[in-house]
């Protein structure tokens, strides 16, 4: 068979958005039970794209459909993409079936990111819960990878228990940095568990930043962000250094489908990341 | 005759209306113009005047539409039936391309259907405010709909102002009607008095004016063009309905908790009827079709509301689940959030939404019961208000 | 005893605290260590403590429903640990552990009751301050219990 044939040419591609990419899966690796990574390479001689952190793509599997996933490797990196999916629904059940070498279609990358140019010169605390930490992969890479730009890094990072935590032999790795801390708890655990047990927001106090000169990159389910938002307010961060990434429907990636509508907002292209005083409002409405 | 320059009016008669037909399709058109179908007037392609609904009318209500026969022979003597222009511009269903299984995968497989190239008879100034909405909607920003953009495109419209009112119309409200303002090609204006009958046209491009040096026209004397003014000052004063539009952004974004949204989710039976016919209401999924042998898939772009539980999807379920939240979505980011997003209303007042909705609900109502208990905040609010 | 003092006075959980309670309690107080899993106490043993942890972590578990022992909270430098000793009939909820080496200051809890019958005034004041940890430890636990990183189907 001939991979490198496409009917297509890329200009074609380009000139449609709703056209995907084919990407040839070239590993799998499972990071908990039910989550795992496909880390993609482009066929039919196209370029990897540029991404920024916080972005995502639409993946496409042929035959059931597609779905939105945000990017998780170095956006310093544009060898590879890197994709961590949890099976929750058709798409994601079909795609986890897939082995190395299956092909995936790609649209983006779509969406805003985590200003990380905006936070040079000051601590950085990412705070993430759950499979929030695949949108923050990325931040943690670029903050790494320029490293001479910030002050103190810190990793927040609960889960439900040991065995869902994602990405453990590299939250290790930096934990054993000097140049980064890093903190996990989970909700329960068994007692040989070593580390923290509670919720994220309990590490926020032992974490050293300065509220004044400090951002902070907030993901998880929306009630995490809007409880680890509402402790930080109370360290006197600003609401405006405080950022948060929303989730919803999508179906375009680009603004016409209309499902990924959060009041004024679409998250596809207003979002995924928007300053916590920027949403405060809607987190404390129900299904808005 | 020689070409018209743009802003001048001149008379067609009702004799010579045909030739309009005739030269747009001369230069290739796909004409649709409203028809008579299935008890309901329509947008269809029609080839000549004949198939316009001659001497009818519709009479509207809230959950009511009922054709009724006039005195005269009008050709545009109605207001707005159950679709609207959309139906062309982002079909309820379009293909977007398909794809061949292979070994590993997938191929793409190119789509090369050609374009019609429509022109628009009738278009009322409502629905043609509409069209600039959905510019704007669909061309306005970084991305560009092909699907919206490859029909719109080549559009020639053919706008007609109105001088009778429908039960369930509000475009004096929202500032849309009942004269088009911009955007048409050519806009007319239906005159009948006594064995008179006429149109009064308005010259808004140079493709508007190019077609008419295909058909019979006369200069407009001054009391032809009152006549058509004062004819569209009289529907302007005979709106059914009114809306107060007076701060409705703030006012809606302060009230997401107000009682009338439950009193509303009472009778709302989330049936979508408001989003298929309103004009603006451009929400739509992507759906995988397959074969049987699971060899060949396309993606189809298929019309969606805002009313159905599957919108709001996320992993774990539904954000939207109640009805009230989903009429709130609806009613907000007409009159509210679309503001925000796109400089205008959603809302263009053309009272489809009240006609169709089977249970009657009227979103001139609504929103004046929220006005009549609400409170406008003294400034303007960014975000909605709990 | 001067030391004590300065360790009870500079704990976060007394902070603003009156001198002279301060010195009511630091009566009550002792230092105490723990080894690496070293248990502090074990659920249905009379509580007549409370701690004031300095340095180290400790870890609550609880006998779960078949699953063994089940980690539930752990708590570090700065925090209180265990409150039964305020509450009737004065038992142990939980194991308490030391997940690494544990510095920390006791307070007798049957002493600090009898003082706290004695002068209400203190009695309230630490009341305010325990109240404000268990209602933070009810939220923690009622965000634990939502699961809010589970699928739900």
């Amino acid at each position: 068979m001939d991979l490198e044939h496409n009917t297509l040419t890329k200009e074609q591609i380009e000139a449609n958005p709703m056209l995907p990419r084919r990407f040839r899966i070239d590993k799998v690796t499972w990071e908990t039970q039910e989550t795992f990574t496909h880390e993609l390479v482009p066929i039919d001689g196209a370029d990897m794209f540029r991404f920024k952190p916080g972005q995502f793509n639409m993946i496409y599997v042929f035959g059931v459909g597609e779905i939105a996933i945000s990017i998780s490797g170095d956006p310093d990196d544009d060898s590879r993409l890197y994709h961590t999916t949890r099976v929750v629904g058709s798409v994601t059940r079909r795609k986890q079936n897939l082995v190395e070498g299956d092909i995936l279609g790609i649209r983006g990358p779509f969406g805003n990111h985590w200003p990380v140019e905006k936070a040079v010169g000051k601590d950085v605390v990412v705070i993430a819960g759950g499979i929030g930490l695949a949108p923050l992969r990325p931040v943690i890479y670029y903050l790494l990878n320029h490293r001479d730009q910030y002050k103190r890094i810190t990793l927040l990072y609960g889960t439900r228990s040991p065995d869902k935590i994602l990405y453990s032999r590299q939250l290790k790795e930096w934990g054993a940095r000097f140049d980064i801390d890093v903190s996990v708890t989970v909700d329960s655990a068994d007692t040989d568990w070593q580390g923290h047990v509670g919720i994220v927001t309990k590490l926020i106090p032992k974490a050293v930043f300065d509220p004044n000169n400090t951002v902070a990159f907030v993901c998880g389910p929306e009630i995490m962000m809007r409880f680890t938002a509402m402790d930080l307010l109370k360290f006197d961060m600003p609401e405006d250094k405080i950022y948060v990434s929303m989730e919803r429907n999508h179906k375009c990636g680009i603004g016409f489908c209309g499902h990924c509508q959060l009041g004024s907002y679409f998250i596809c292209k207003d979002g995924p990341v928007f300053t916590y005083d920027k949403l405060k409002s809607y987190l404390s409405i129900k299904e808005v | 005759m020689a070409r018209l320059d743009v802003g001048s009016q001149v008379i067609i008669q009702r004799e010579h209306f045909g030739e309009l037909l005739e030269a747009l399709q001369k230069k290739s058109y796909k004409t649709i113009g409203p028809t008579l179908r299935e008890k309901a007037i329509v947008y269809e392609e029609i080839e000549s005047v004949n198939q316009l609904p001659v001497g009818w009318t519709e009479k509207q209500e809230k959950g009511k539409y009922r054709l009724v026969e006039r005195s005269d022979g009008a050709l545009f003597g109605y207001n707005v039936g159950p679709q609207s222009w959309k139906s062309y511009l982002s079909p309820p269903e379009v293909k977007l391309w398909s794809a061949r299984k292979t070994e590993n995968g997938f191929e793409v497989e190119e789509k090369s259907d050609e374009m019609p190239q429509y022109a628009f008879i009738g278009v009322r100034p409502c629905d043609l405010s509409a069209i600039n909405i959905l510019d704007r909607v669909f061309l306005d920003d970084e991305y560009q709909d092909n699907v919206y953009g490859e029909r719109r495109k080549g559009l020639f419209i053919v706008a007609v102002n109105c001088t009778e009112a429908g039960n369930t119309c509000f475009c004096s409200s929202m500032g849309t009607g009942p004269r088009s303002r911009e955007g048409y090609d050519l806009a007319i204006t239906e005159i009948i008095d006594g064995v008179d009958h006429f149109f009064v046209t308005d010259v808004g491009t140079e493709n508007g004016a190019a077609v008419l040096e295909e058909v019979t026209w006369e200069k407009a004397g001054d009391s032809a063009v009152e006549a058509a003014e004062e004819r569209i000052n009289e529907a302007a004063d005979s709106m059914g309905r009114d809306l107060d539009t007076d701060r409705l952004r703030d006012l809606l974004f302060n009230n997401f908790e107000h009682p009338q949204w439950h009193d509303v989710a009472e009778r709302c039976l989330s049936c979508a009827n408001c989003t298929m016919v309103c004009p603006t209401c451009f929400c739509h999924t992507v759906e995988e079709v397959t074969d049987l042998e699971g060899d060949h898939a396309e993606r189809w772009r298929i019309w969606d509301s805002c009313f159905t539980l599957g919108y709001s999807y996320i992993h774990g379920g539904s954000v939207r689940k109640s009805t009230l939240s989903r009429y709130r979505q609806w009613m907000t980011h007409k009159l509210a959030s679309w503001h925000d997003q796109f400089g205008t209303s959603g809302c263009v007042g053309c009272g489809r939404c009240i006609t169709w909705c089977p249970v009657g609900i009227d979103i001139t109502e609504e929103t004046a019961a929220i006005r009549k208990s609400g409170k406008v905040p003294e400034e303007k609010v960014d975000q909605p208000q709990p | 005893m001067e030391d004590l003092e300065k360790i009870v006075s500079q704990h976060p959980f007394f902070e603003g605290m009156d001198k002279n309670y301060l010195e009511l309690i630091i009566g009550c107080a002792s230092n105490v260590r723990f080894d690496e899993g070293q248990q502090i106490f074990k659920e249905g043993e009379e509580a007549n403590r409370f701690y004031m942890i300095r340095e180290g972590s400790v870890a609550l578990a609880i006998h779960g429903p078949g699953s063994g022992n089940v980690t539930i909270d752990t708590l570090g430098d700065g925090e209180i640990l265990g409150w039964s000793w305020l509450v009737p009939p004065y038992y142990w909820r939980f194991d308490a552990k030391a997940k690494d080496r544990v510095r920390a200051i006791a307070l007798d809890g049957k002493c600090l009751r009898d003082k706290c019958e004695e002068n209400h005034d203190l009695g309230y004041e630490l009341l305010k301050r325990f109240s404000h940890i268990i209602d933070q430890r009810l939220q923690a636990t009622r965000l634990q219990l939502l699961d809010v990183y589970g699928l739900r189907t």
